[in-house]
């Protein structure tokens, strides 16, 4: 086992453990804590693929603003007796149907013949990406910015006070 | 060298558990994490075959970059409406509004 096998391994572990974590827990604080330990998880993955940019954009947005804005959410939409349960009566169900998708997905992993390129996989410059994204894939780029200005709207407009309405 | 299926396997756990979480938990702010587990799962699909098959590298990476800006926008959306919610039902609780009109 070379020393990246284990790193990844490792890696791997800390994203599915993480995962359940999000799934399972009976705490929301621990189950968004959960989510920053799988979303860091997988920036490392991002890495060992060779995307530092990717790593790094996940970082700072994932790790960074969603989860905050996603802790922001619990804290203020806390319900008044904590005591009640985080899973509806539906869990048995949803555990054959995610075990039976689970079971799908990794046979049709493992029956699948892979094409693959030789060799490792080569580390993208951040210049090679920038020149990517506004060439070739300007026009979806200006298109992402408007559907981020759309939501910021929406968001506002959304969650804003309007106490004549209540 | 890591073969590409355990990629591909780590990524179909993160799903399914995320395909779990939407389904079993009443939370709407859980069910939004597990969403974002979901999405996750998918970039690290798309990461996984661009670093391994495709010499034509940035496709995956620039799907990956659109799949974070959309599910940012949609974390920022849904956060809104939960808000929303909760103001005027006083529960984030999905299974406790099951009306059409109140």
């Amino acid at each position: 086992m070379t020393v990246t096998e284990v790193i990844f391994y490792f890696i791997a572990a800390v994203s599915v453990l993480g995962g359940l974590g999000v799934v399972v827990s009976r705490n929301v604080a621990y189950a968004a804590l959960s989510l920053v330990f799988t979303l860091l998880a997988v920036a490392a993955l991002y890495i060992l693929l060779a995307s530092e940019f990717l790593a790094l954009v996940q970082v700072l947005i994932y790790a960074g603003a969603v989860a905050v804005l996603l802790l922001f959410a619990l804290m203020l939409t806390r319900a008044r007796d904590l005591q009640q349960t985080l899973d509806n009566s539906q869990r048995p169900l949803a555990a054959i149907a995610a075990l039976a998708l689970l079971g799908v997905l990794i046979a049709m992993i493992v029956l699948t013949n892979w094409p693959r390129a030789a060799g490792e996989p080569a580390l993208v410059s951040f210049n090679a990406i920038g020149d990517a994204l506004f060439r070739t894939w300007v026009v979806p780029f200006e298109v992402a910015s408007l559907v981020l200005l759309v939501a910021l709207v929406g968001a506002i407009v959304l969650a804003g006070t309007e106490e004549e309405e209540e | 060298m890591i073969p590409l299926e355990h990629f591909l396997v780590v990524s179909a756990v993160l799903f399914s558990l995320g395909v779990y979480g939407v389904l079993a938990r009443r939370n709407a702010v859980l069910i939004l994490m597990s969403i974002e587990l979901m999405l996750n799962a998918a970039s690290i699909n798309m990461v996984a075959f661009a670093a391994y098959t495709s010499p034509e590298r940035f496709i995956g990476i620039i799907f990956a970059v659109f799949i974070i800006t959309v599910a940012a926008a949609e974390v920022g959306l849904a956060l809104a409406i939960i808000l929303r919610l909760f103001r005027n039902r006083r529960t984030a609780n999905v299974d406790e509004v099951d009306q059409l009109k109140w």
